[in-house]
């Protein structure tokens, strides 16, 4: 088989101190979901972080379509085809949310009026507040900012952690549609999530992280249907 | 231990060699002006060390401790305070009053609109009270023969008291200031205490009422137990056991007179020194030092951090006043129009760096040898100057760059501070 | 009763000297507010900043003055001013280069970087005053006046007059067109985007490619370039001494603050707040007072709430209410 298209492999490292992670292994396939779930202080966010570059590896490498890019600094990685939206923090609050589509196509010397039209006809709600300063949306429309800004250097991966923190759980349904939307244009989504049992629904793939190591790996419906996975993690 | 003994050896030495190659007299008050350069470095020390607080109005502090020791020490003049003395602190009782009133009101009043008026208007009233009780009592007394009192004066007391008053003055403008600008963000506590300081120094230029502003007030007395150089001059003992060490009469009047000041800066230093090192290994001093590394778990574990914060504000602000007084005290007349804030406030700070913040012993070390470096400049600058730019041909170049060499010790602190900060950013004697 | 005198009075008295001085503060205010949003911290320099950048214009229209080159009507300062840009810019590009970005890199805490600009203003207050010295320098030629109070008289037939020196005229249009430009560049271009996007968010910018370097140094010529403008209006309008530009530096806060730190359109509404206060507070309003009240009414007093020489006390004033009441400023700067 061959790699998948973004794969994080046997990553050992933490910040600066003890490590977090032990040989933790991360993937997704094109057009793939992927969902890291686990408890709290399991190294999810952390796993993500490694795979972006934003903390050094002791061991194992990230490899993008084929190609070794773990000593590429986050940017570099960002010029490479990957997106990354953190979890908070992740938009512009007095940029208007026209301004910040636009600076997420910061890097992009060619014109990208067309990504823009795509970014508003996925989220239309963004198209009639764009001249609002983003601070002043909703929860759920500051999330959809912040993924469409990601999306505007057309990356080839996405990556998202716990989008829907904070949000409703209507806004979360809503939410969740739109990233299985995204996946369907062709962009693989690696995502950290929290709410496990709706994030492992639409997943194609699962990562179970318990202190920092694979715990379980399998498909979305396997690990929904595994009692044990269920017993532990999703609370029965 | 043995590099700071040698560090304070290295700069003893220059003081010696100034006095050797120099003279003792310029040695002398330079050391007099380090040692009190010093005790304003340990209070700044206290602030920033102890607290991680970012004062820039210790020109302030110390210009209110010059004021304490007019207030107190200084000839009272019966017939200004007979021909306005009660206006001015009725005046002055007025507007405080007034002050007072407005918090109570806007403290006690339900918010809204009434409360804004209410408060407005208390100003507005205590304002114009206070202006027509102030003013005429200023102008009475200013009236009284203005070339050589128009003002209050003093209390007539012993100098000596001056120098704790001065520290109980600033203590009471760092209690005000404190508390606005403590718990804001760092910054603003700069910016706050760089304007109170320019304030004080337009009170005390403008208010001739007080301490005769700008026109100066001259001959205070000397604190206890510090002769005058004419008495030592006129007593036969003294000039014989002069002439016997194989010194002039005048020589040696003025060189006993700054040692006694020496010696009574010196034990003051001790005792600000001996206090600050208790007061930081006591468990109070380890909880300030706690606050200042990390503030949000200080918080966290339920200490009051901004009430912390004023009290080490205050204490240090008044350590300064002290030196503020001591200053005055010793140059024997009070002029406002002197300070500077580049001298008073910032070569403080670069006194406080280069010494080791958080270190009593480094603030003293860099008291004395920024002190000596300022003022050895101060003399020796010119010379130097003039011997750079003895190839270069008379002219308006020549004289200019000559005039200008006094400016050179302000690039010089700078580079200074920018090295410090830079390569060793603990100074010369880091904390423990 | 004589209201059309009182205004003319107030005009000439307050407004327009009030307009001018609130533009060359709003200028200042803005250059501390970009820096403090750009590089998160206050920078004390800035006034030596604005001493060092007129110091530089004023040698070169001296130069421009002994070659017998003027600009007419308007002051010759105004065609050193690219220049004195240029080299300040240069400066501050250098400071940056062998100072700050050590700190920045480093990622130390503001009160340290504060105390970095303490040794900068030092080492600036010693060239300025090595240069050029510590007198007072007057470089204002060209016109006296664009109204002088008499031909005003003879105009209207008014007993008071209404004087509008060049300089007032000169700084108030000069200031209009750098603020606008000023917002037209932060508001529509990339760059300019880019720095708001820094100061509002910097990981964010980091992770959309954003080259710090790059809005770092933007930030110092543009600030450099305001120093320099709002210093030689300053010095056009009131004149050169090194030690004043120092001392302008807490009104330059005070407006920056008030308008809300690392706010651009704050520190312009800081800038005309503090100057307005300073003039009226000190201002003696006995002439405009007796104009508006029966003769039997008139006032004795000055009617001055304060001398001239607290001026400062006004902005310190403001500050401090400012400080208690709003920390964030009028237009919600950063309090933290």
């Amino acid at each position: 088989m061959a790699d998948p298209y973004l794969i994080g492999e046997a990553m050992t490292g933490g910040y600066g101190g003890a490590d977090i992670l032990h040989a933790c292994t991360i993937a997704v396939e094109k057009g793939q979901i992927a969902v890291i779930v686990g408890p709290n202080g399991a190294g999810k966010s952390t796993a993500m972080k490694a795979v972006f570059g934003m903390l050094k590896l002791r061991a194992g490498h990230v490899k993008l379509d084929g190609e070794d890019i773990t000593a590429l600094t986050p940017q570099a990685r960002v010029a490479k085809g990957m997106g990354f939206v953190p979890q908070t923090h992740n938009i512009f609050t007095s940029l208007t949310v026209e301004e910040n589509l636009e600076m997420g196509a910061f890097i992009r010397r060619d014109d990208f009026k067309d990504t823009m039209a795509q970014v508003y006809d996925l989220f239309p709600i963004l198209k009639q507040k764009r001249l609002q300063p983003a601070g002043e949306l909703s929860g759920g429309q500051r999330q959809q900012v912040a993924v469409g800004r990601a999306l505007m250097t057309q990356p080839k991966v996405l990556m998202l952690d716990e989008p829907t923190a904070g949000v409703s759980p209507i806004v979360m349904d809503e939410l969740f549609d739109r990233i299985i939307e995204v996946a369907r244009t062709g962009i693989s989504i690696l995502m950290v999530e929290q709410n496990a049992r709706q994030a492992l629904e639409i997943a194609d793939k699962g990562y179970v992280l318990v202190q920092g190591a694979n715990r379980y790996t399998d498909t979305g419906k396997a690990l929904l249907a595994d009692p044990e996975v269920r017993r532990s993690f999703l609370g029965g | 231990m043995n590099r700071n003994l040698a560090l304070f050896a290295g700069v003893g030495l220059l003081f010696v060699l100034t006095g050797m190659l120099q003279s003792w007299n310029l040695a002398l008050s330079i050391l007099n002006l380090s040692l009190i350069s010093a005790i304003m470095a340990l209070g700044v020390n206290i602030q920033w060390g102890y607290a991680g607080l970012f004062n820039t109005g210790i020109m302030g502090f110390t210009a209110l401790g010059g004021l304490a020791v007019v207030l107190v020490s200084a000839r009272p003049v019966a017939e200004g305070w007979a021909a306005g003395g009660t206006g001015i602190l009725l005046g002055l009782f007025l507007g405080a009053a007034s002050i007072a009133a407005a918090i109570f009101a806007w403290n006690r009043l339900p918010k809204g609109r009434m409360r804004m008026l209410v408060t407005l208007a208390i100003c507005v009233a205590g304002f114009v009270l206070y202006r027509s009780v102030f003013d005429p009592a200023v102008v009475a007394v200013e009236a009284f023969n203005p070339a050589t009192a128009g003002n209050i004066g003093g209390l007539g007391l012993t100098p000596t008291l001056s120098w704790p008053v001065g520290g109980l003055l600033a203590a009471a403008a760092a209690w005000v200031i404190g508390k606005v600008a403590l718990g804001l963000r760092s910054d603003y506590l700069a910016i706050a205490t760089l304007g109170i300081a320019e304030i004080i120094i337009a009170v005390m230029k403008n208010e001739d009422w007080l301490a005769r502003g700008v026109k100066n007030i001259i001959d205070l007395p000397r604190p206890w137990p510090v002769p005058y150089e004419v008495d030592l001059q006129q007593n036969i003992g003294f000039t014989e056991w002069a002439t016997r060490w194989g010194f002039e009469a005048t020589t040696a009047s003025s060189i006993v007179v700054k040692l006694m000041y020496a010696g009574l800066f010196v034990l003051v230093l001790l005792a600000v020194i001996w206090l600050s090192e208790r007061a930081l290994n006591s468990p109070w001093g380890r909880m300030m030092r706690a606050i200042r590394d990390n503030e949000v778990s200080a918080a966290a574990m339920g200490k009051d951090v901004t009430k912390r914060h004023l009290q080490v504000f205050i204490l240090g602000s008044a350590v300064v006043g002290i030196a503020g007084a001591m200053y005055t005290s010793m140059n024997g007349q009070l002029t406002p129009g002197e300070y500077n804030p580049l001298r008073f406030t910032f070569l403080v700070w670069v006194m406080v760096i280069v010494g080791g913040s958080g270190n009593n012993w480094g603030a003293v070390l860099g008291g004395l040898l920024i002190g000596w470096l300022w003022l050895i400049v101060e003399s020796l600058g010119p010379l130097v100057m003039s011997g750079l730019v003895a190839g270069l041909a008379e002219g308006p170049l020549k004289s200019h760059l000559i005039d200008s060499a006094q400016h050179m010790r302000l690039l010089t602190m700078g580079v200074i501070l920018l090295l410090v900060l830079r390569f060793s950013p603990r100074g010369l004697i880091p904390e423990k | 009763m004589d209201i059309l005198n009182a205004l003319v009075a107030f005009l000439n008295f307050v407004f327009v000297p009030a307009l001018a001085y609130g533009a060359q503060l709003a200028l200042g205010a803005l250059g501390v507010t970009l820096i403090y949003g750009i590089l998160r911290f206050s920078n004390f320099a800035h006034g030596d900043t604005m001493a060092f950048g007129t110091m530089v214009t004023i040698l070169f229209t001296w130069w421009f003055q002994s070659m017998g080159i003027s600009f007419g009507v308007l002051p010759t300062a105004l065609l050193a001013l690219p220049i004195g840009i240029a080299v300040t810019a240069a400066f501050a590009l250098g400071t940056d280069r062998a100072i700050y970005r050590f700190y920045r890199k480093q990622k130390a805490a503001p009160v340290i970087l504060v105390m970095v600009s303490l040794g900068v203003m030092f080492v600036m207050n010693g060239i300025v005053r090595l240069i050029i010295g510590v007198d007072d320098q007057n470089f204002a030629d060209g016109g006296r006046f664009l109204i002088s109070a008499g031909d005003f008289k003879e105009m209207t037939g008014l007993a008071e007059g209404l004087a509008i020196k060049s300089t007032q005229a000169v700084t108030v249009v000069t200031a209009f067109a750098v603020m606008i430009a000023l917002f037209w560049f932060l508001q529509k271009t990339r760059t300019g985007k880019s720095m708001r996007a820094f100061s509002d968010n910097e990981d964010l910018a980091l992770l959309s490619g954003i080259n710090p370097d790059r809005v770092v140094q933007v930030t110092w010529i543009i600030a450099a370039a305001l120093a320099t403008i709002a210093g030689v209006l300053y010095g056009l309008d009131k004149s050169f001494k090194p030690f004043v530009y120092f001392q302008l530096l807490l009104p330059i806060f005070a407006a920056a603050i008030v308008g809300g730190l690392g706010s651009p359109i704050g520190a312009i509404a800081g800038g005309f707040v503090i100057a307005f206060s300073e003039v009226m507070v000190t201002y003696a309003w006995k002439k405009v007072v007796t104009y508006l009240v029966p003769e039997s009414m008139a006032p004795e007093g000055l009617l001055q709430l304060m001398g001239t020489d607290y001026k400062f006390a006004v902005s310190f004033a403001i500050l401090i209410l400012v400080l208690i009441f709003m920390p964030t400023g009028l237009f919600k700067g950063k309090s933290v």
